[in-house]
């Protein structure tokens, strides 16, 4: 994972993310066509392919509204690094296979603009334009589990055919 | 060591003994929830991994409630999918709008949700149920579309957070001003991930509108529950409603919390969150005169018929001031009903307010009340977040149904004794 970071501040929530005026469609292709609307209207004008959104404490909080990871996914920005997410976010971004990483000290320092990658093997987030390295957590076995098979879905097909 | 409530409910429901917070467990659920904006990507989700049958269609509850009556095809088309898909899996507990009501009001009144019970809802606000001394909790789609097929969820146990409110809450202080102060004490993510468990003397005092009112917010804390111990009150509302055998868990003497908070119910007066953020609470005397445009009373929150007895109450023989537009919103069918039958929706009507079907339509921006750019609005729904209510450039301010009442008749931010006199 490599790209541009955007950065938002603390408690970004569901409704900025996509705002509820846009829930009457599954779409993904819609859905992304708005996503971060309400936080910064020119968003999707200015990302490319594979950047990367940076935030600040309880990113996602909110509403259970799962058109909020489909949508920063479908927009194709690669991760979602924050220095904490709101719960149900966190769970429907490991369940649809969004990666996110929980890293506050990447989270306070990566600066807008600034070039960053993601090694995931080596749990290492790099700000290439700051040349900085910060170490993230892995996530609890449990949850790679999930990750490893491309999400939760995936996950119980394969817990149903085992019986 | 001894376990909490909601470590209790958890454990016996993933086939434990006991559990311990940060354990993960894939645990057995009792009732599954989904509603028109959340369930079409569940049933999309289900169909597409090819699998023929819900683990039990009587532990499905679908309710199409956010968008409905539906306001638009697209809306129209989501709601269809819901009906659809319970005619073929032949669910037993589907909500047609005319017995359809704001999902977490409707589940407790229906009996469909109880004491003991482990609930998952694609809606951020499932944690309602914990006020009848159940673990509920929000997920998203995926997570129900799992729980359609297997009837489970994974779970990683919650630590918990124990807030004792001693004394007796004053008149015009309700469940929802007690929550709004503890969200404005710890912030919109001072329980994130955690169990929120409340007790004390004002607690027990409280009724179980109220009670709902409290837990239906804990996910504005950042909580995964809010929860209160079962207790006649508990009984008494379940009577004659829940069918199935409640299970009445409590806390251990000497179970583990990771933090108390400790307040007096005397001295927290009725409370206003401000834009844009459920913590930005203040109490209402330090708001007073800002001007409104718009007063919603009603939503999963605030729309029960304690909430509409209180509001009518201030709003008798009175009327709605000229700048404000008043828009009530009975919960339920049963509280519509409840309310027309105790002449509540003459009150309202005489006001010149305007009475709707239950729906969540205003409380996200859906429908049926959407804010103008620069307008502002007082609220007794659960988020105040930027956009939440329509333009980007509204307000919303957070309330309980007397202040909304009392603010009705002026126009602007009001305490209700300002109104009547106790």
């Amino acid at each position: 994972m490599k790209g541009k970071c955007w950065k938002f501040g603390n408690n970004i929530n569901t409704d900025e993310i996509i705002p509820a005026r846009y829930l009457n469609t599954t779409d993904v292709k819609e859905l992304a066509s708005h996503c971060m609307e309400d936080a910064d209207p020119n968003f999707m004008k200015k990302i490319k392919v594979d950047d990367i959104i940076v935030a600040g404490d309880n990113f996602g909080c909110g509403s259970s509204r799962e058109h909020a990871p489909i949508a920063i996914k479908a927009a194709k920005i690669s991760c979602v690094i924050a220095k904490s997410f709101a719960r149900i976010f966190f769970r429907n971004a490991i369940n649809i296979g969004l990666p996110i990483f929980e890293c506050p000290d990447a989270a306070e320092q990566i600066r807008e603009g600034d070039e960053i990658e993601v090694n995931l093997t080596a749990g290492e987030i790099l700000d290439h334009t700051l040349k900085k390295r910060f170490r993230f957590e892995p996530f609890p076995k449990e949850m790679q589990e999930i990750i490893q098979v491309g999400g939760l879905m995936n996950f119980v097909k394969k817990k149903m055919a085992v019986g | 060591m001894g376990m909490t409530i909601t470590e209790k409910i958890i454990a016996d429901h993933s086939g434990l003994k006991e559990v311990h917070p940060g354990q993960f467990v894939y645990a057995d659920v009792d009732i599954c929830l989904g509603n028109d904006i959340t369930a079409p990507i569940a049933i999309e989700e289900f169909e597409k991994a090819g699998i023929s049958k819900v683990f039990d269609p009587e532990k499905i509850v679908l309710v199409p409630d956010h968008f409905t009556p539906n306001k638009d095809i697209k809306s129209a088309q989501q709601s269809k999918s819901l009906r659809v898909f319970a005619e073929k899996h032949h669910l037993k507990h589907y909500f047609e709008i005319g017995r359809m009501g704001i999902e977490h009001a409707l589940l407790p009144e229906k009996g469909i949700v109880g004491p003991g019970d482990l609930v998952i809802g694609a809606d951020s606000h499932t944690c309602t149920y914990g006020a009848l001394g159940a673990f509920s909790t929000g997920v998203g789609s995926t997570d129900l579309a799992a729980c359609f097929a297997t009837g489970k969820v994974w779970l990683r146990v919650p630590e918990s957070i124990r807030f004792v409110f001693h004394g007796k809450a004053k008149s015009w202080t309700s469940g929802k001003d007690l929550i709004l102060y503890t969200i404005g004490t710890i912030g919109v993510d001072g329980a994130l991930y955690k169990a929120m468990e409340f007790e004390g003397s004002a607690i027990s005092n409280l009724p179980m509108d109220d009670r709902f009112a409290m837990c239906n917010m804990a996910i504005e804390a950042g909580a995964k529950s809010g929860i209160i111990a079962p207790d006649k009150n508990t009984e008494e509302y379940i009577k004659g409603r829940f069918k199935r055998k409640p299970v009445m868990y409590h806390s251990d003497p000497g179970c583990n919390y990771v933090r108390t908070y400790e307040f007096n119910a005397d001295k927290i007066t009725p409370q206003v969150a401000l834009p844009s953020l459920p913590e930005n609470t203040k109490p209402v005397e330090e708001v007073s005169g800002i001007k409104i445009d718009q007063i919603v009373i009603g939503s999963c929150t605030n729309g029960r018929i304690s909430d509409l007895r209180i509001a009518a109450g201030i709003l008798k023989g009175k009327k709605v001031h000229p700048s404000i537009r008043l828009i009530i919103f009975p919960a339920t069918q049963e509280i519509y009903k409840k309310a027309l039958q105790e002449g509540l929706i003459e009150t309202f009507i005489d006001a010149e307010a305007v009475v709707s079907t239950p729906t969540c339509g205003p409380c996200l921006g859906g429908h049926m009340g959407i804010l103008a750019e620069g307008e502002r609005a007082l609220s007794t729904t659960n988020r105040n977040f930027v956009g939440r209510m329509g333009h980007p450039k509204s307000e919303i301010y957070l309330c309980s149904p007397a202040v909304a009442a009392a603010s009705a008749i002026t126009g602007m931010i009001t305490p209700p004794d300002e109104i009547i006199k106790n």
